[in-house]
Formats: structure tokens, C-alpha cells, sequence
């Protein structure tokens, strides 16, 4: 089991470059992966360059991003509140993002930013949320911040209910609701630049916290023996979830169960240690998401099946049988 | 140079006036009834619970001492301690060196001997037995190799033999210029290990002393509201209610 631990991420890591490499191959037109990055990183004029620049890259690149963000937030809150089915969205910060994306459409907000107006809003809509769970919660117990996080979804999940029954015309509805359904489609390497600075901060506030979510398997009052700051800890973690869930929610609408399944999938792989779960969820996170997409690429042609509908598809059945499996020692 | 001093600690309701040194070398054993008030002293004395009065340890005020230094001069075993996750023996084991941010493989070897779950390392916590576990709770506190260790009734679980063992385990820790503070019920093992016992009834300290001073039927009987029956004289001490 211990080498199986050590080599776990190295196999992910080989996994998730073999999915790149098949997201990139796979489309509708037969393109030369490698020449077609070439001629796109040479500034070339080429049909490959145009096609892997400006639809497959991206598209690659969003959804191993988001899909990682999505599986390290989930290994982080299942670490903070010793639970293996919390959701990062239980921050709140999710339905945040979905409001703020959402009054784009309903109101036009930030034209200037185009293509991108979304994901800027879905940001500030997560930032807004946060700062109100956080006031909500005023206290150092994980608990409670998830309590407060529950409740500003609640109220955050009321109001897009409001912008969805009173959208201007039925366009207005099926774009929003389509866009909720959660896609890394028609989305360009701008996105990623929207995504990437609060995902890496994100990352880095949780890493921080490792030592913390290690000690916590123990129960607070040992990590508080320990030396560890219970509060300011447990503050950093939950902020970093809300920053990868809000940020990928914003950019790619709602993607469901990574952040619930991923750790729960990888954790015997790594001898069910919640510090050494982080990376690793990551890893499949980014797999799972890329691999998804590469399915709904791969459906045949028509009405697209979004990419968080087929994750929901394929997810939920998996937790079932996860929670089957597992319900004499969780349930 | 007393490793733990409290001057007049209280905690609402809960803890009255607690006064008490532990010198290097020795062991306190803090006893009385369910309520009494054991644990929250110990979480006082652990810095996990926010009391007014004193506490002192190794000479600096335990308020002014960054948590870190604190932990790694203090050890806490909780009364009741459950892993979330299946862990393995090893890893629990090893987050006892967490306040030191190293992974001493030699203090971990020496915990997991003296705690006796060396065998079981490469085992996942949750596939042992209540009695291995509560000893794999004590290596990890002892991987720290604090100054002073606090465990709250860390025999509960445990059966005769092994009641013993930690017992040795623990005396044995607190002999190496260390001081180890202990909430336990069994009055004849307090009797027989401890070098100072701190009577609880209440919130209060109803006596404080050897053993000879403490355990005395006076003291039992009224604390306890059922007659004892006390010999201290007999080989291993004897205190029954009658």
C-alpha cells in the first residue's frame, strides 16, 4: 500500500496528460494534435492553429482547471469537516456565482467584458456571498461555517429562482438555464485568465492548511492540542473552497458531484490521509471533467448533452453504490 | 522548578478555586466523582479551555506561550478520541510530531513500543479493537515527547493487563524529569501509581496530597456518598465501597 500511495499521483499526473492529449485530438475535424500547437504557439495561420487555439485548447485546459479546482476543494471541506459527503458547495459561494452569472443575463451587466461578463460576474456574485457567510458565521467552528454557507445558498438559490420565473423573454430563460447546466464550450483562453488567479489562490490557502486537515481526522479538540489555529484555519479553508468553487462555477456553470465523488474515489489510494488526498483529487478531478467533456464531444450530433448534466448522469449512480458500499461505516 | 502550577483557577461553574504544582518526576493523579470537574481541569490546564486564575508551566504563564511551544511541551490525550478517516497506526502515530513539524522516526518507534501497538502499525485504527486503540490515542501523545502529558481517563477502555501496562507506561514517562496529569476513576491504581492526588467534588478541591493524605474514608465516604472501605497497607492498595 505504500507504494501504491507514493506512485498515486505520478499515475494520475500520466493519466491526465494521456486525457489532454485525447481531448485535444478529438473533434468534429480530424487536426494533428502536435502540429496544429505548433503552428498555434508559432502565431501560424494555420486551420490547425485556429482550431486547436481557439476551440480545443481552451476547452481542454477549462475543464481539467475546473474539474481539478472542483476535486481539491472537495478533498479540502471533506478534510475541514471530517465528512466524506460534504460538497464545496455547501459554502454558498456556488450559488453566488450562479446569481451573479445569472444577472448578466438578466440585466446586461459588464457588455464591456463580452464573452466574459459572465465569469466576471459570477466572481464579484461569489465574492458577495462569501463575505456574507462569513459575517453570517462569526464563530471558529466548521460547522457553523457550513451552516451559515447553507443558508446564504438558500437565500443566493431563492433569488436566481426570482431571476429565472421573471426572465425578460423565453431566449433570455434558455440561455441562463443552459448556461446553469454547466459547459466549458465555446469559451476561449480569456476564461482561463478569469479562472486561473482566484484558483491559485485558492489552492494555495488550503495547501497552507494541510498540517490542519491532517490533525482534524482526529477531532478539533486534538488539533486545538496541537497548536493549531482552529479559526483562522478552518477561515482559510473555507475561503479557498469558495474561491475554486466560485470561480470554476462562474466561468463553467454548475458541474456537479466532482467535488463530492473525486475524494471519496482517490482517499484508498492514498491511505485515507486528508493532507495527501489534495493533489490527488486534483489530478482526477481535471481527468474526470476532460474525460466527460471528450464524451459529450463524442455523442452524436444534434442538441448537446451539457457537460454537468452527463457528470450528474454518471456521478450520481457512483455515489449511490459509493454510499452502498460504505453506509456501515458512514451512515 | 514546578513543570505545571495553577493559582486559583476557576471555569463558571464548573471549576472553583484550583490551586495545584507538579514537579519534574512526578504524577498527578486527579480523581473524584462524575462532574466532578477532572476534564475541564485538564482542558484548562491543556490551554483548550479559556479560565480565569493562573496556570503556569516551566515557569512562564501558559497564556503568553505561543500555541505551538505550548503543544510541543504539553500533550493532551482527550477522554473520548475517534479517527474520521482509516487511518493507519503509523499515521496517527506520526501526528504526534506535528507541533515539532518533523517526523522523529525514532521518538515514533520509541511511542509505538512503549504504548506496546509497534505490531500494529502498518493497521488501519478503525480495524482494531477499542483497547488497541486507546493505546494507539497514548503513542501518539507520547511521539511528542512533551514536558508534561495530560490524559483524561486513559485507561477507560482498557482490560486488566493492559491497565497495568499504560500504568507502568505513564510512571515510567514522568520518572524522566517529566510530569504526567491523569483523570482517573480507579481509585486503587491512582493509590498505587500516583505520586500527588487532587480530590474533585464539585468544581472544588477537596483534598490534595500523597495518597495516605487524600484517600482517606473521611474524604471517599463524603465525596462519593457511599461508605468506603480504605488499606493502603495491602499490597496493591485496596479501596472498595463497602
Amino acid at each position: 500500500m505504500a507504494r501504491l500511495n507514493a506512485s498515486t499521483p505520478w499515475v494520475l499526473g500520466l493519466l491526465l496528460c494521456v486525457t489532454v492529449v485525447l481531448s485535444l485530438a478529438m473533434g468534429s475535424t480530424s487536426v494533428p494534435v502536435w502540429a496544429g500547437l505548433r503552428d498555434w504557439a508559432l502565431g501560424h495561420d494555420t486551420a490547425g492553429a485556429i482550431i486547436m487555439g481557439e476551440i480545443r485548447l481552451p476547452r481542454t485546459l477549462l475543464a481539467v482547471v475546473i474539474g481539478a479546482a472542483l476535486g481539491f476543494s472537495g478533498a479540502a471541506l471533506q478534510g475541514l469537516l471530517r465528512n466524506p459527503l460534504a460538497d464545496p458547495g455547501l459554502t454558498g459561494a456556488s450559488q453566488g456565482a450562479a446569481l451573479g452569472a445569472a444577472a448578466v443575463f438578466y440585466f446586461g451587466l459588464f457588455a464591456w467584458a463580452g464573452d466574459a461578463a459572465p465569469a466576471l460576474a459570477g466572481l464579484i456574485g461569489a465574492g458577495v456571498a462569501l463575505v456574507l457567510m462569513l459575517a453570517l458565521a462569526g464563530s471558529s467552528r466548521p460547522a457553523m461555517v457550513i451552516m451559515a454557507g447553507l443558508a446564504i445558498s438558500t437565500v443566493t438559490g431563492a433569488a436566481l429562482a426570482i431571476v429565472l420565473n421573471f426572465a425578460p423573454n423565453p431566449y433570455a430563460l434558455q440561455e441562463l438555464v443552459f448556461w446553469l447546466l454547466g459547459s466549458v464550450s465555446e469559451r476561449g483562453l480569456s476564461h482561463l485568465l478569469w479562472l486561473m488567479p482566484p484558483c491559485l489562490l485558492g489552492a494555495v490557502l488550503i495547501w497552507r492548511q494541510r498540517g490542519l486537515l491532517m490533525a482534524l481526522s482526529l477531532g478539533e479538540q486534538v488539533a486545538a492540542s496541537m497548536g493549531l489555529s482552529l479559526r483562522g484555519g478552518s477561515r482559510q479553508v473555507v475561503l479557498g473552497v469558495a474561491l475554486l468553487v466560485g470561480a470554476s462555477v462562474s466561468v463553467a456553470g454548475s458541474i456537479g458531484f466532482v467535488g463530492l465523488l473525486v475524494p471519496h474515489l482517490i482517499r484508498p489510494w492514498v491511505g485515507h490521509r486528508p493532507d495527501r488526498l489534495l493533489w490527488p483529487s486534483a489530478l482526477a478531478g481535471g481527468i474526470l471533467v476532460c474525460l466527460a467533456d471528450v464524451c459529450v464531444r463524442g455523442l452524436p450530433p444534434g442538441r448537446e448533452l451539457k457537460l454537468g448534466v452527463l457528470t450528474s448522469l454518471l456521478g450520481a449512480p457512483l455515489f449511490i453504490w459509493l454510499v452502498w458500499k460504505d453506509r456501515k461505516r458512514w451512515l | 522548578m514546578a513543570l505545571i502550577r495553577t493559582q486559583h483557577v476557576r471555569l463558571g461553574a464548573r471549576l472553583s478555586d484550583v490551586s495545584l504544582t507538579v514537579a519534574p518526576g512526578e504524577m498527578l493523579g486527579i480523581i473524584g466523582p462524575n462532574g466532578a470537574g477532572k476534564s475541564s481541569l485538564l482542558q484548562c490546564l491543556a490551554g483548550l479551555l479559556p479560565c480565569e486564575g493562573e496556570v503556569w508551566l516551566a515557569g512562564q504563564p501558559l497564556a503568553a506561550l505561543p500555541p505551538r511551544q505550548r503543544a510541543q511541551q504539553l500533550g493532551y490525550l482527550p477522554q473520548a478520541c475517534d479517527s474520521a478517516w482509516s487511518l493507519s497506526v503509523a499515521d496517527i502515530v506520526a501526528l504526534g510530531r506535528l507541533p515539532w513539524s518533523d517526523q522523529n522516526r525514532d521518538a515514533m518507534q520509541r511511542a509505538m513500543t512503549q504504548a506496546g501497538v509497534l505490531a500494529l502499525q502498518g493497521r488501519q485504527v478503525d480495524h482494531l479493537s477499542g483497547g488497541e486503540q486507546a493505546r494507539v490515542w497514548l503513542a501518539r501523545v507520547l511521539a511528542g515527547e512533551p514536558r508534561v502529558l495530560l490524559a483524561d481517563e486513559p485507561i477507560a477502555s482498557l482490560d486488566l493487563y493492559h491497565q497495568r501496562n499504560v500504568m507502568d507506561v505513564l510512571r515510567r514517562y514522568a520518572h524522566a524529569e517529566r510530569a504526567v496529569v491523569l483523570a482517573l476513576h480507579d481509585l486503587s491504581l491512582a493509590a498505587r501509581y500516583c505520586d500527588q492526588l487532587c480530590l474533585l467534588d464539585q468544581g472544588r478541591v477537596r483534598a490534595l496530597g500523597s495518597p495516605a493524605e487524600v484517600l482517606t474514608e473521611a474524604h471517599l465516604s463524603a465525596v462519593f456518598r457511599v461508605p468506603v472501605h480504605v488499606d493502603l497497607s495491602a499490597s496493591p492498595p485496596v479501596i472498595l465501597v463497602r
